[in-house]
C-alpha cells in the first residue's frame, strides 16, 4: 500500500527527492505526535510542581525541585464541595461501580451473543436490532424517567429497611449506577459477543447437542473456552466507558459522598472557594485518568479492536 | 416474550406426558428464557423511556413531572426560541453551537484521521510507537481531557503565556473565556481526542486495499496525488461512513466535554442541546423543555442511525 515510499518515477530525482519526501513525512508526523502528547505533559509536569513555581514558571519547563506533595494532596486531602477528606474514597466509589457492572453486562453480553447466533429463532434479527439501536441513543432521552424510577426504588427501600431492617440496596447510588450501566451496557456487550460467536463454527455446537449436551453445558464447555480475545476487549470497552462515564454519574450520584470519580474531579477543578492549587487538579486529573491509561498501555491491541468492533457495527 | 412465559405455565397442564416432553420444551426454550430478561430490559428501560420522555415533552412539567397532557407547548417554545437569536435564547445557542461543534469535530476528525493515517503507512520507522500516541487520549474520559485543555488553553497559565515567556508577547489567544469563540476551543479537544481513533479506523482500511491494484494504477502511469485521489480514497468509502456515524454520535452525545472544558462557557455560550437538556431539566425546573429538547436529539440521531443499521443488518444474507 505504500507508494510515496516507493515512487516509480520520482526516482528520478535522484536520492535527494526522496530524502526531502521523508523527511517532511517525519517532521510531520513528530510535530502530531508533540500534539497529542503536549497536554498529558503538561498535566503531568504540573502535577509535580509546587504553587509557586507554577505561577512563576513554564507550563513547559521541567519541575525544578519535583514534589510527590500534590499527588498526596489530592489522593488525601483536597476538598470536593464541602468534604476535605481528597479523592480517594471517590476512586474506591469508581471501583465499586465498574466491577459489578462490567462483569455482569458482559457476561449478559455473551449470553445474549451466544443465543443470538446458535440458538436463533424467528425475529432474532429485530431483537438484535432493537437491542442493537440502544447504544445509540442520547442518554437524555431516558435520563429522566430513570431518575424518577430510581427515586422511586429508593423510597420503597427506606420502607423496606424499616420493615426488615435491610433495604437490598435499593436506593444506594452506587447499586443504582451499577444497574443504569448494565441497562445502557448491554447493547454493545451483545454486539460484541454476537459478532464473534458468528464466525464461531455452528457445527461444533450442533455435534455437542446430538450427543446430548444441554444449552448450558455448550456454553461452559465449547463456548467460553473460545471467547477469551472478545472477553478482554468487551471487559477493557465497558470498563473505560463506564470508568469515564460523567452524565450518569452526575445525575444519579451527582452529590453525595457515593459520587465517582470523574464527578469528582470536576467538583475539584471547578471549587472556587480559596486559591487554586493547580497542581493538586492535575494530580488529582491524573489518578483518574491512571486506571485507564493504564489498561490502555497493557493491553492496548484489544482496546483498539473493542472501538473497532463498536464502531464497525453489526 | 410473552409466548415464552405462556409456554411454561402450560407445561404442567400436559404433565400426563412423561416428564421427557417438559424437560425437552424446557430445553427448546431455553435460549428465548435466557435472552428475555436483556430484551425486557432493553424494551422497558430504553424504548419505554424514550415513550415517557416523549409522554413528559407534552406534559406542562416543572420541577416534578407531572401527567396531564397540555399539548405541544414545550415544542412551540424550543420553536419560537430557535429563531431568537438576539439577544440568543439558550435555545438558539446551543443549536448553532451544535452545527459549528458537530461540523468542525467530524470534518477535521476525518481530514486529520485520514491524512496522518497516509503518512503513517508509508512503511515507517516507528510506526508502533506513534500509532499509540495518536490513540491513546481515546482511553481519557471528556473530564480528563477538560481539565487538561482548560489549563493548557488558559490564558493567564497555558499556551499565552508560555509563549509570553519565550517571547512572542504580541501573542493572544483567550477564546476559551471569549463568549464568541469558546465552542471552537471545544472543537479543539474533541479532535484531539478522537482524531487518532479515527486516524486508527482508517489505517485499518489502507493495510485492507489490495495492493495489486496500486501496482497496475501506478504502471499506467498514475502520480501518487491522483492514485489516492482517483482510487485510494473511493475505496475507503465503507470507512468514511463508519467514522462518520462514530463521530456523529458522539458529538451529539458531547455533553461531558463542554461541561469539563468551559463549564458551559460564558453565560452558557458554548452549550450544546446536550447541556441545555441538563440544564433545563434538573437546574432551571423546566421538565417538559428538557424532555422535548431530548426528544429532538433523539431524532437527530435516529435519522442517522437508523438508515446505517437498517443496510448493515440486512445486507448481509445468511
Amino acid at each position: 500500500m505504500s507508494v510515496i515510499a516507493t515512487p516509480a518515477r520520482q526516482s528520478t530525482g535522484g536520492i535527494s527527492a526522496r530524502t526531502v519526501n521523508r523527511i517532511v513525512i517525519y517532521s510531520l508526523l513528530a510535530l502530531f505526535a508533540l500534539f497529542y502528547l503536549m497536554p498529558l505533559f503538561v498535566m503531568l509536569v504540573t502535577s509535580f510542581k509546587t504553587m509557586d513555581e507554577i505561577q512563576n514558571g513554564n507550563m513547559l519547563a521541567l519541575p525544578r525541585a519535583p514534589t510527590f506533595e500534590p499527588w498526596l494532596k489530592a489522593w488525601g486531602e483536597t476538598c470536593v464541595g464541602l468534604t476535605c477528606a481528597g479523592i480517594k474514597g471517590y476512586f474506591w466509589n469508581s471501583i465499586k461501580m465498574v466491577v459489578p457492572a462490567v462483569l455482569i453486562s458482559t457476561l449478559l453480553g455473551a449470553l445474549n451473543g451466544y443465543v443470538l447466533t446458535k440458538w436463533r429463532f424467528r425475529g432474532h434479527t429485530l431483537v438484535f436490532g432493537l437491542m442493537l439501536f440502544a447504544c445509540f441513543i442520547p442518554f437524555q432521552s431516558v435520563l429522566l424517567p430513570m431518575a424518577t424510577i430510581l427515586g422511586s426504588l429508593g423510597r420503597f427501600g427506606v420502607t423496606l429497611r424499616n420493615a426488615t431492617g435491610f433495604s437490598f440496596g435499593l436506593g444506594n447510588p452506587t447499586v443504582n449506577l451499577v444497574f443504569v450501566h448494565v441497562v445502557y451496557g448491554l447493547g454493545f456487550t451483545t454486539l460484541f459477543f454476537r459478532n464473534y460467536y458468528e464466525a464461531f463454527p455452528t457445527e461444533l455446537v450442533r455435534a455437542a447437542q446430538v450427543d446430548g449436551a444441554s444449552f448450558f453445558q455448550i456454553f461452559r464447555r465449547i463456548m467460553l473456552p473460545n471467547s477469551m480475545p472478545i472477553f478482554v476487549v468487551t471487559v477493557i470497552y465497558q470498563f473505560t466507558n463506564i470508568w469515564n462515564d460523567f452524565l450518569f454519574a452526575s445525575a444519579y450520584a451527582g452529590t453525595g459522598d457515593a459520587m465517582p470519580m470523574t464527578v469528582a474531579l470536576n467538583n475539584v477543578v471547578n471549587t472556587s472557594t480559596g486559591v487554586v492549587e493547580y497542581n493538586v487538579n492535575m494530580a488529582a486529573a491524573m489518578i483518574a485518568a491512571l486506571p485507564t491509561l493504564l489498561v490502555y498501555v497493557v493491553a492496548g491491541r484489544y482496546f483498539v479492536r473493542g472501538l473497532m468492533a463498536g464502531a464497525v457495527k453489526g | 416474550m410473552t409466548t415464552v412465559t405462556t409456554q411454561i405455565k402450560l407445561t404442567p397442564e400436559h404433565g400426563a406426558r412423561p416428564g421427557v416432553s417438559m424437560r425437552s420444551r424446557l430445553q427448546d426454550a431455553l435460549p428465548k428464557i435466557v435472552l428475555a430478561p436483556s430484551f425486557a430490559i432493553t424494551i422497558v428501560f430504553v424504548y419505554g423511556f424514550i415513550l415517557w420522555t416523549v409522554y413528559l415533552s407534552f406534559t406542562n412539567s416543572k420541577t416534578f413531572p407531572s401527567y396531564a397532557l397540555t399539548g405541544p407547548r414545550a415544542y412551540q417554545r424550543l420553536w419560537r426560541w430557535t429563531f431568537e437569536s438576539d439577544p440568543p435564547s439558550s435555545w438558539y445557542t446551543s443549536i448553532i453551537n451544535m452545527g459549528i461543534f458537530g461540523f468542525l469535530y467530524i470534518f477535521i476528525c476525518l481530514a486529520l484521521g485520514l491524512f496522518l493515517a497516509i503518512l503513517l503507512d508509508q512503511k515507517i520507522r516507528g510506526e508502533g510507537v506513534l500509532r499509540p500516541i495518536y490513540l491513546y487520549p481515546m482511553a481519557l474520559s471528556f473530564i480528563v481531557t477538560g481539565v487538561a485543555w482548560k489549563w493548557f488553553l488558559d490564558p493567564g497559565l497555558g499556551l499565552e503565556q508560555t509563549l509570553h515567556q519565550w517571547g512572542w508577547t504580541s501573542f493572544h489567544f483567550d477564546w476559551i473565556k471569549n463568549k464568541d469563540f469558546v465552542i471552537y476551543t471545544v472543537v479543539i479537544a474533541g479532535v484531539w481526542q478522537a482524531s487518532g481513533f479515527i486516524m486508527a479506523m482508517f489505517l485499518a482500511g489502507l493495510r485492507g486495499i489490495d495492493g495489486e491494484i496500486m501496482k497496475a494504477a501506478q504502471i499506467d502511469g498514475a502520480t501518487t496525488f491522483q492514485l489516492y485521489r482517483r482510487i485510494v480514497i473511493p475505496l475507503l468509502r465503507p470507512v468514511f461512513l463508519s467514522a462518520f456515524i462514530v463521530l456523529a454520535h458522539l458529538a451529539i452525545k458531547s455533553y461531558d466535554l463542554v461541561v469539563a472544558l468551559t463549564s458551559g462557557g460564558p453565560g452558557g455560550s458554548a452549550w450544546l442541546p446536550s447541556n441545555f437538556m441538563y440544564e433545563y431539566t434538573f437546574k432551571r425546573n423546566e421538565m417538559a423543555v428538557g424532555s422535548a429538547s431530548a426528544v429532538i436529539m433523539l431524532m437527530t440521531i435516529t435519522a442517522i442511525i437508523v438508515p446505517y443499521l437498517y443496510s448493515e443488518l440486512r445486507e448481509k444474507p445468511r
